[in-house]
């Protein structure tokens, strides 16, 4: 029994060390370099558009995901004295005040910056790019709407009318990205002073909160082609119609389902890029933070992740050019005041919908 | 003598490769994030702390309680009882286990929904429906489809290897059925129960996702409230104190169970459990029957209607999983997956089984033992947010940069398998006599040979038990995996929640065939692991 513990420790350290001789090994200057880009368990591209990039500069991107925004950024503000990566794709505006307060950055202001539209760039040193974004919006059951002859709602406050009583779902702020971009759609509307008042008139109509959102759009909502709920309204995103017509796979013409982008019912979540400090491989770092914004990439992200380019100029694919929507005047909270009262605001909601 | 002390020095020796395990894949990465977390900032105390512990212990009292009270006729079924489709329903208790949390949630909101099969009766009947969704009901209820086969098997397998003519000699002296069991079977079993009793109890004591998603946002355990200190607020420290909180409840029960364990483990003459089981007597039939049925449909309806949503539209969800008409980089070929999920599976059981194993001989019947023991539990009432950011920041510097490597999840599934392979195995270590040992040793076998023989041929069904939860975990796990591995290592659990995280029909349909695949790559692993069999007993 000696020996078979001996020989057990001796597998254990082998196996060990046999795991770590990997990745230390140096590469030679004819192998290609490797940029490490660490981003959330959503993102996507296309193959291509990888396979080019490493191509024109000779390197190896390999993708971390880090799970959702916030356990991304957590993990990446732990250990920012040695960094799991050297680029970070995917902080979004609600996180993006405790990234910069966490200096995690190195500023660099890429040539194609230029083209970008001014409302995007939230950080005006550019510690971080805009890359994409996309709208937080009230998604609803086309069917329903129309056969119970009902007005489609057009602003927050409509939510709390008998009419719409019993019909919508949400997510929780708590554990949910659109159901926080939610909770802040009726901060920034009603204000500090109003937003309770909202809720417990929400709350008072019979509003379903559940814990995520595809809980909340294939459990509960009724529009979507596989959604088999009782609601025929849900927060989703204003891609969410176009998706339904793509992943019907020829099935269906028309979305069954509808968002709703009136002023202020939406929330804009804008997605950015950073080069990360004692990172390594600089220029890579510039040249990949240069390629998302150049026109390749910017074309590739709607059919990959569902949002939108930052990118002006770049063509959207039929999908999205037919029943993609975008919000008018989605609403707007500066990213420092979400960061500083996000705890606040959350237990707040907490306080009345959970008590 | 001396042949005595070497053996106790060689029995020392085996707490080694665990202990070196536990520092290395434990203590180390959790400690790391405590001290992080001790000098991130000020501790603000969460609200409602002692209704957020009072709740996480209550629900998992209850769950518990629920699990070993519909779990225990199940052993005794599968123990005792010969009946059609035996094998089959065997198979399918376990494969809740393999399930993650969404796939799980999906299709018990099916069932207990205003849709459900039963709603379609009791409105036929004329009855008001009943909707069980975002209840306490629902928390339990999925904790017991979970946990149930934590009951059937380490205790239904503990039980087949019992002595029948024990409770024979009590009903010839005149006992009742109910008294024979009360007074012989039930204390012979308590060991196996208790081991059963705690897992499943640490297992919904740090239930995170079953609590979100099928309680809603109404309920809140100490894992769910740690996440949300964490991952929302960075409210560290906070989240570090509900972490140490969390585990002092597990060391606490851990320590009581395996301090009684002790005192409750008799010797016994266990056997091959083949051969024991008879037809139900008459008197038994409806029972058995009334609650195999109940099992079946308890178990089996959700299941059935994850593969009824995957089979819709002809399979062609099937046939789209091997396309990738986006073209995506992270595309997760079904082949690629199902391979890694395997490959993950069996080298965690692998590690578990080199590693438990060791565990289980060296604590049979050690006098202080227990401690070390509770030790090896700790690691499943960790919470999973600490231990995983723990992780990245352990073993995260040259020479020994993990990061990324499968090795570091390989680590982090095989933490939490090793606690089921000794809760397994250590009941029935126990319950083999000394005097065997002692007998084959005066026959002059060395210790190698009295385990080959005497120790592994009595124990091999434990054995194959813990090696299966051990495979399952891994099989099923998500959010390390998520967490600890690159995207170009991708499992099945990793692609169903890929799909889940996007509308449309496509998506929805082709989460629930890899779901499928999972079940039909877990119960193909258990059909292979009925052909196995102990090595031959030689005679000495």
């Amino acid at each position: 029994m000696k020996r078979l513990s001996l020989l057990i420790n001796f597998l254990l350290i082998g196996v060990l060390l046999a795991a770590c001789a990997q990745p230390t090994a140096s590469p030679t200057p004819t192998e290609p370099r490797v940029l490490r880009v660490i981003t959330h368990s959503s993102f996507s591209l296309s193959e291509d558009v990888i396979r080019a990039f490493e191509q024109e500069h000779h390197a190896t991107v390999q993708f971390i995901k880090g799970g959702d925004t916030g356990t991304l950024l957590n993990q990446v503000i732990l250990s920012k004295d040695n960094p799991p990566a050297d680029v970070l794709y995917g902080i979004d505006n609600t996180f993006l005040s405790r990234a910069l307060a966490a200096d995690l950055f190195v500023p660099y202001t890429p040539k194609a910056l230029q083209a970008i539209p001014q409302e995007f760039q939230l950080d005006p040193q550019h510690r971080v790019v805009p890359v994409d974004f996309g709208d937080v919006c009230l998604n609803y059951d086309k069917a329903y709407f129309a056969e119970h002859k009902l007005e489609v709602p057009q602003s927050l406050a409509d939510l709390t009318r008998p009419e719409y009583q019993g019909l919508l779902v949400i997510e929780d702020p708590s554990t949910s990205s659109p159901g926080l971009a939610f909770l802040l759609t009726t901060i920034a509307t009603f204000g500090e002073e109003g937003y309770q008042g909202f809720w417990q008139a929400l709350k008072a109509n019979d509003v379903l909160i559940v814990n995520d959102w595809d809980t909340a759009y294939y459990t509960e909502f009724s529009g979507g082609a596989y959604s088999e709920g009782a609601r025929p309204l849900v927060v989703s995103y204003a891609t969410s119609p176009a998706a339904e017509v793509y992943f019907s796979e020829g099935k269906l013409t028309t979305p069954p389902t509808g968002a709703v982008i009136a002023p202020g019912t939406c929330f804009r979540q804008i997605e950015f890029a950073g080069i990360l400090k004692n990172g390594q491989n600089r220029d890579l770092a510039e040249a990949f933070i240069e390629a998302l914004l150049g026109q390749r990439f910017q074309e590739d992200i709607p059919l990959q992740m569902w949002v939108y380019p930052v990118l002006p100029e770049a063509s959207l694919p039929p999908v999205f050019a037919e029943h993609g929507v975008i919000a008018q005047a989605p609403a707007r909270l500066d990213p420092q005041a979400i960061e500083q009262n996000r705890e606040r605001w959350i237990e707040t909601w907490r306080s009345i919908m959970v008590p | 003598m001396r042949g005595q002390a070497h053996r106790s020095l060689g029995r020392e020796l085996l707490f080694l490769p665990p202990l070196l395990f536990l520092l290395l894949a434990y203590f180390y990465p959790l400690l790391r994030m405590l001290q992080v977390s001790a000098q991130w900032g000020a501790l603000t105390w969460p609200a409602h702390l002692g209704r957020l512990i009072g709740f996480t212990a209550g629900q998992a009292l209850l769950s518990t309680l629920l699990t070993l009270l519909l779990g225990l006729p199940g052993a005794a079924a599968f123990a005792r009882y010969e009946f059609p489709g035996r094998r089959w329903l065997g198979l399918l208790t376990g494969v809740p286990f393999v399930l993650p949390t969404v796939v799980v949630a999906a299709a018990f909101n099916a069932v207990l929904g205003p849709r459900s099969p039963l709603n379609a009766l009791l409105l036929t009947l004329g009855l008001p429906t009943l909707d069980l969704r975002y209840s306490l009901a629902a928390i339990l209820m999925a904790h017991v489809f979970y946990n149930l086969t934590l009951v059937i098997r380490i205790v239904g397998t503990f039980w087949a290897g019992l002595d029948e003519r024990l409770v024979e000699a009590a009903r010839t002296l005149g006992a009742s059925p109910l008294r024979a069991w009360v007074t012989v079977t039930l204390p012979l079993l308590l060991p196996a129960l208790g081991a059963a009793a705690l897992l499943t109890f640490i297992f919904c004591f740090t239930s995170f996702g079953v609590v979100l998603i099928l309680g809603g946002p109404r309920f809140a355990t100490l894992e769910v409230e740690i996440y949300r200190q964490t991952v929302q607020y960075l409210n560290l420290a906070a989240a570090a104190v509900l972490a140490l909180i969390q585990l002092g409840f597990t060391l606490a029960l851990t320590l009581i169970y395996t301090r009684l364990q002790g005192r409750l483990t008799r010797p016994l003459d266990l056997r091959q459990a083949e051969g024991l089981r008879r037809h139900p007597r008459r008197g038994e039939a409806l029972a058995l029957y009334a609650y195999l049925t109940l099992l079946l449909a308890g178990i089996g309806l959700p299941l059935l209607t994850l593969v009824l949503r995957s089979l819709a539209e002809g399979g062609q969800y099937y046939l789209a999983l091997f396309e990738n008409p986006r073209r995506s980089l992270f595309y997760v070929p079904p082949v690629t997956a199902v391979r890694n999920s395997l490959s993950l599976g069996l080298a965690t059981t692998a590690l578990a089984l080199l590693l438990g194993l060791p565990a289980a001989l060296a604590l049979r019947q050690h006098q202080r033992g227990w401690l070390f023991d509770a030790l090896l539990m700790l690691p499943l009432g960790t919470s999973a947010v600490t231990l995983g950011l723990g992780y990245l920041l352990s073993w995260n510097r040259p020479p020994l940069d993990l990061r990324g490597s499968p090795v570091l999840l390989g680590m982090a599934h095989t933490l939490v398998a090793l606690p089921f392979v000794v809760r397994a195995l250590l009941p029935a270590l126990n319950a083999i006599r000394p005097a065997l040992h002692e007998a084959a040793a005066t026959l002059g076998a060395p210790p190698g040979r009295v385990f080959w023989d005497v120790d592994l041929p009595l124990s091999w069904r434990a054995l194959l038990v813990g090696a299966l939860f051990a495979f399952t975990i891994s099989l099923g796990e998500f959010s390390a995996t998520a967490l600890l591995t690159r995207p170009d290592w991708p499992t099945i659990p990793i692609a169903i929640y890929r799909f889940l995280g996007l509308p449309g029909a496509a998506n929805y349909g082709q989460a629930m065939a890899m779901a499928t695949l999972l079940i039909a790559v877990c119960v193909l692993v258990f059909i292979v692991s009925e052909g196995l069999r102990p090595p031959e007993s030689t005679p000495l």
